[in-house]
């Protein structure tokens, strides 16, 4: 977390409010879970999982948001000054609920290496917003991708207890090609290492 | 390391305690279930949450006016909703996405999962989209929402709410908020709004009623601004 004194002049901020159960009516016209525009360059993949509760049980009624670099490693942002090549329609955003069981899926592109602040680049990874009904504020965590060696020199990973780092790997599905497995556990046993900036 | 791969992160200030509810909150009982028992774990602003996902006008698929998505008028008050989106420095937030959702007039959303047993109503969607304009204005009509029961508490019921949801630059920025209406005698025993701790936090949900934005036989005005997250002054080198 950073922090600095807090100026009196600064305007007070907005606090979070839980999405509720009805945020299909708001979010719907911006569901999209497959970010593979055509012409998009790199490695397609998908990936899917089920959001758990305390109870193990599947949560119904959560929506995730993804934000991404391309296959490069740059993201679709005014703020990204690399010297790196944009795919075009490739916005790095995804939006998608949970079904019934819980489930949700993205087929993207596997994002490529983006700076840190350090030497290394960071391993490749998603950013992932997590909202639903009981939630007032949102929960932030990653997709890190286990097949990546990158991942042992990654910045934020190294940051997080080692016991808890698989949590944010998501695992090749046997007998599909390109597809990874990666779920969302609120609460207990296994539970996901969320994080904070 | 050579200077020019240096690029300067311009992070974003971390929030004062209080603001944000916590995850936690068992007067919010469904929280119990949801919310995580570890403590988060603090990670550096990198390009990664510097960066967050724009939107173009064509992405857009519902208006700013939510009392024209049916064949006739809907039921309800009309009201004229506006305000600015901001940082905490005072800067506008242009061009920025403002989603809202919100419940009709009699209190029922026009959602399967909703069973309350209070009309629909056949002329209200309850959707909205815009993009914020030069100044960071936003202007939606709509209808009054009602006030809904729900089965968090015996006889507990939400105070008229709208959701509103925005984007601002980056993934840091990212807030999903409810707006409440001034004087409502629901608010005191609300436990998602009381969530928030700081007295004016909560305090800056509520719209105001506004004369200047009232239009004379047609709607009352509110004015609801939002502030997003700042910047910090000192950048952070990252490295190319």
């Amino acid at each position: 977390m950073t922090t600095s004194p807090k100026p009196d002049s600064l305007l007070g901020l907005g606090a979070y409010q839980t999405v509720g159960p009805f945020f299909q009516i708001g979010f719907e016209a911006l569901y999209q879970n497959d970010l593979a525009v055509p012409g998009l360059k790199g490695r397609l993949v998908s990936i899917r999982g089920q959001v758990f509760d305390s109870d193990r049980l599947p949560v119904p009624d959560a929506v995730l948001e993804i934000w991404q670099a391309n296959s490069f490693g740059k993201y679709a942002h005014p703020e990204d000054q690399q010297d790196k090549p944009l795919d075009l329609d490739f916005t790095g955003f995804g939006r998608c609920p949970t079904d019934a069981e819980g489930r949700f899926g993205f087929r993207t592109v596997k994002p490529g290496p983006v700076p840190s602040s350090t030497e290394t680049p960071q391993a490749p990874h998603i950013s992932v917003s997590i909202f639903m009904r009981g939630l007032l504020d949102r929960l932030v965590t990653r997709i890190y991708f286990i097949d990546e060696d990158s991942n042992r020199t990654d910045e934020i990973l190294n940051l997080i207890d080692p016991a808890r780092r698989p949590t944010l790997f998501a695992r090749p599905i046997p007998g599909e090609s390109d597809a990874y497995l990666w779920n969302i556990v609120l609460q207990g046993h296994d539970e996901t290492v969320f994080l904070d900036f | 390391m050579n200077q020019r791969d240096l690029f300067p992160i311009r992070r974003y200030r971390s929030p004062a305690p209080g603001i944000h509810p916590p995850h936690l909150y068992p007067g919010y009982v469904s929280s119990v279930k949801r919310a995580p028992s570890q403590a988060l774990v603090s990670i550096p602003q990198t390009l990664s949450e510097v960066t967050g996902p724009g939107f173009q006008r064509h992405q857009l698929k519902v208006g700013a006016d939510l009392t024209a998505q049916g064949h006739g008028e809907p039921s309800g008050q009309r009201i004229s909703l506006s305000g600015r989106v901001l940082d905490e420095d005072g800067k506008p937030i242009r061009n920025t996405l403002v989603e809202i959702w919100q419940a009709n007039a009699a209190g029922r959303y026009n959602h399967a999962v909703d069973q309350h047993d209070a009309p629909l109503d056949p002329n209200f969607i309850g959707n909205g989209q815009l993009l914020t304009d030069e100044e960071g204005r936003y202007q939606f009509k709509t209808i009054r929402p009602g006030a809904y029961p729900w089965r968090n508490h015996p006889n507990a019921w939400r105070p008229a709410h709208i959701h509103f949801s925005l984007f601002g630059p980056a993934i840091s920025t990212r807030l999903v908020t409810q707006m409440y209406f001034p004087g409502d005698p629901l608010l005191p025993f609300d436990p998602i709004f009381n969530g928030i701790r700081d007295e004016a936090a909560r305090q800056r949900l509520i719209a105001r009623f506004d004369w200047n934005t009232t239009v004379p036989e047609q709607a009352l005005g509110f004015t609801f601004d939002i502030v997003l997250r700042g910047r910090l002054e000192t950048p952070m080198e990252n490295r190319l």
